[in-house]
């Protein structure tokens, strides 16, 4: 895989930092001929999109502020999938995850009401969401340790269960009987999130998420658990000749994954939507791959690409409003950077593998069965 | 109900479910000569969207009205050229499988999505391929209807099993694709061109897809909708492993999914009830995932059936 490769030749190529840009490039030139072909302006269309992402800072924050708004949950999501990635295992139940986290904020809200000052309600609702997500992880992670079944089929079932699971909860036991619409009733104060920009939504949930991907990245690479689980990753044989118990930082990897998504789905409910209605956060699972893996997979990496692909993503909604280009085209975009982003890392590897002649063996080390993340075989306990 | 008219219902119930075990049956045997070869492609459900969206583009009045036929052709192709990229993006380029795919299945989705909307206006509809009873066959009681009164896609689906199997048994190129899936580097060493044999058989799955892509609206549904496959490609991809690789298996799969799919369908007919209640839809629509996860976790004895170098990219001298 790729992360690995990568690691070896960072520092020496100004590559590095070149290649993602100029896959994000390649592929806003590539919908841009596919708007021209469409017979839209894509400069119009593309000034559209920087309007809503960014704007003029000088004179409105608006359009700044949706764009970090969104980000939240997405830098949330993507540092999840980075600590599966680290341990070796492909999380794309990330949308299921999160919906599962916002889910039991909802009940924990139905069941304590406003009883709970704020001061211990949020906290509280963080840990529920965490906990929610962090399930809803840990199911594919057994069923990977255990039974060995390819985490990322499951974790794609997971997906549509919970999206069921939402449905089940809006038109039954969660509903607000005073709606008409499929919808929970609305939080109580005391668990909302603050705003920070009024009339804007951003909200105190920046600074969650902020601290959850410094927290994540220490975890990993600063305590030991995070050494075991990036050892796990690498290579799952050396790591059980190592003494390392290699079912059990699987399952930690996916939950700990499960979890960062879940907390993700939480602040989004109590800063933004403030209830669960469905259609809640559609999208931010998969976008939160692409976030990911534009962030080399690094805790720290997710919060510039989160920025990123949040901007690209609130752009395209007024692009739609302006030259009436459907917002899913940003979804086609993001689609080609990731293969773009994919494909890159082998020509930068063999680059860096000219430049530093580095040991043939040891740069290809990671291809082993180990870290084959589409691998099925049993991790062997 | 006499018992008369179950009898009729329950038929029609097995043709509706043998229907649609057909995006199944396409999607999941292609994916199998893709995994064969090495190459995992989760692509399979972006690839399904852009064949269902171009070919009813092509077929439907609304849109080209270029006849059915150019519809599934149309679907196939558009499945090939994406198949192609896959292809490049993992054999060549030597991407992660499972990214590569994901990255496929969002451009697929934004794609048709966007293309739908842009072109369509957000509605397509096509006069549908019709049932064609099939002469003596047709004429078998409760046999004849469910399996010898089916349109002609349904008809190719079920085809494609034994042909399938045979290709990949008794072929040379068959071999060479199981060759490439097990033991590249030994392939490689009899003179077997493994970039080829790797592109030719994700092209077709891709293909293959495109056709399971092309009909659902052509021979199903009649309509196109905004991601109208609702992750059927992914469980198709899962449907491969179920079936340990193996045409037959996938087959049996097929059905077993169709049947889970159809489970609203069947629960009314067969007046299904949970502690005397109607069991609710969104349960009765969650089932075909949590069966695919029971099936995944059994088909675990499969696992001595897959190819040995699938997800990774092959290197001469590695």
């Amino acid at each position: 895989m790729f992360q690995l490769r990568q690691k070896v030749v960072q520092r020496s190529d100004p590559l590095i930092v070149l290649a993602p840009i100029l896959a994000i490039l390649l592929a806003l030139v590539l919908g841009g001929i596919l708007l021209l072909l469409l017979g839209r302006d894509p400069i119009l269309a593309y000034r559209a999109m920087w309007d809503g992402a960014i704007g003029n800072p000088f004179e409105n924050l608006t359009s700044l502020a949706n764009t970090f708004t969104r980000a939240i949950p997405l830098m949330l999501v993507a540092t999840g999938i980075c600590v599966a990635f680290r341990g070796g295992v492909i999380n794309i139940g990330s949308e299921g995850q999160l919906f599962v986290g916002a889910l039991a904020v909802v009940a924990l809200s139905a069941n304590v009401g406003d009883s709970l000052p704020a001061l211990i309600y949020v906290p509280l609702s963080l840990v529920v969401g965490f906990a929610g997500g962090a399930i809803w992880g840990a199911i594919p992670g057994f069923l990977r340790a255990r039974f060995s079944v390819n985490e990322i089929l499951c974790t794609i079932m997971m997906n549509q269960i919970a999206i069921q699971l939402l449905n089940i909860m809006l038109s039954g036991p969660l509903r607000d009987p005073s709606a008409n619409v499929t919808q929970s009733a609305r939080l109580p104060e005391a668990v909302w999130l603050g705003r920070m920009l009024p009339p804007t939504r951003l909200h105190t949930g920046i600074f969650v998420a902020l601290i959850a991907t410094v927290v994540t990245w220490l975890l990993l690479w600063r305590t030991p658990i995070g050494y075991r689980i990036r050892a796990v990753g690498q290579n799952r044989e050396a790591s059980r000749y190592a003494g390392i118990s290699v079912p059990v930082y699987i399952i930690l990897a996916l939950t700990l994954s499960g979890g960062l998504a879940g907390l993700g789905g939480a602040v989004e409910l109590t800063g933004v939507s403030r209830r669960m209605v469905s259609g809640f956060a559609a999208g931010y699972g998969f976008s939160g791959i692409v976030v990911a893996i534009f962030g080399r997979l690094h805790p720290l990496g997710a919060i510039p690409s989160a920025l990123l692909f949040s901007a690209m993503v609130t752009g395209a909604e007024r692009m739609q409003r302006t030259v009436q280009v459907h917002y899913e085209t940003i979804i086609a975009i993001q689609g080609i950077v990731v293969l773009f982003a994919v494909s890159s890392s082998m020509w930068v590897q063999r680059r860096a593998a000219k430049r530093l002649a580095i040991d043939v063996s040891m740069s290809r080390s990671d291809d082993k069965p180990g870290s084959d993340a589409g691998d099925v075989r049993p991790a062997e306990a | 109900m006499d018992e008369r008219t179950l009898l009729d219902v329950l038929v029609a119930a097995s043709a509706l479910t043998l229907a649609s075990a057909m995006p199944f049956l396409y999607s999941a045997l292609g994916e199998v000569f893709s995994q064969l070869s090495g190459v995992f492609n989760l692509g399979v459900e972006g690839i399904m969207l852009m064949g269902a969206f171009v070919s009813i583009y092509f077929a439907s009045d609304m849109g080209l009205d270029a006849g059915l036929l150019a519809g599934v052709l149309a679907g196939i192709v558009t499945g090939a050229v994406l198949g192609l990229v896959m292809a490049f993006v993992s054999v060549t380029m030597h991407a992660d499988q499972g990214i590569s795919g994901i990255g496929i299945t969002l451009v697929g989705r934004g794609l048709s999505t966007t293309l739908f909307i842009l072109l369509a206006d957000g509605v397509l509809l096509v006069e549908s391929f019709q049932p064609v009873r099939i002469p003596l066959l047709s004429d078998l009681p409760i046999l004849g209807d469910i399996f010898f009164n089916q349109n002609v896609m349904v008809y190719g689906a079920l085809l494609l099993v034994p042909l399938t199997a045979w290709l990949l048994r008794r072929t040379t190129w068959g071999l060479q694709i199981r060759a490439v899936g097990q033991n590249p580097a030994a392939a490689d060493a009899m003179g077997v061109d493994v970039v080829r044999v790797r592109y030719s058989a994700v092209i077709l799955g891709g293909a293959m897809a495109g056709l399971a892509g092309a009909s659902m609206p052509l021979a199903l549904t009649n309509v196109f909708q905004v991601n109208m496959t609702a992750g059927l490609g992914f469980i198709a991809v899962a449907m491969v492993y179920f079936g340990g690789w193996s045409p037959w298996r996938v087959m049996v799969g097929s059905l077993l999914f169709s049947a889970a799919y159809n489970l609203q369908i069947w629960v009314q007919v067969l007046d299904v009830k949970l502690f005397g209640e109607t069991i609710p839809v969104n349960i009765l629509l969650m089932m075909p995932y949590v069966l695919a996860i029971i099936v995944l976790v059994f088909a675990r004895d499969m696992q001595r059936f897959r190819p040995q170098a699938m997800n990774r990219p092959f290197r001469r001298g590695d």
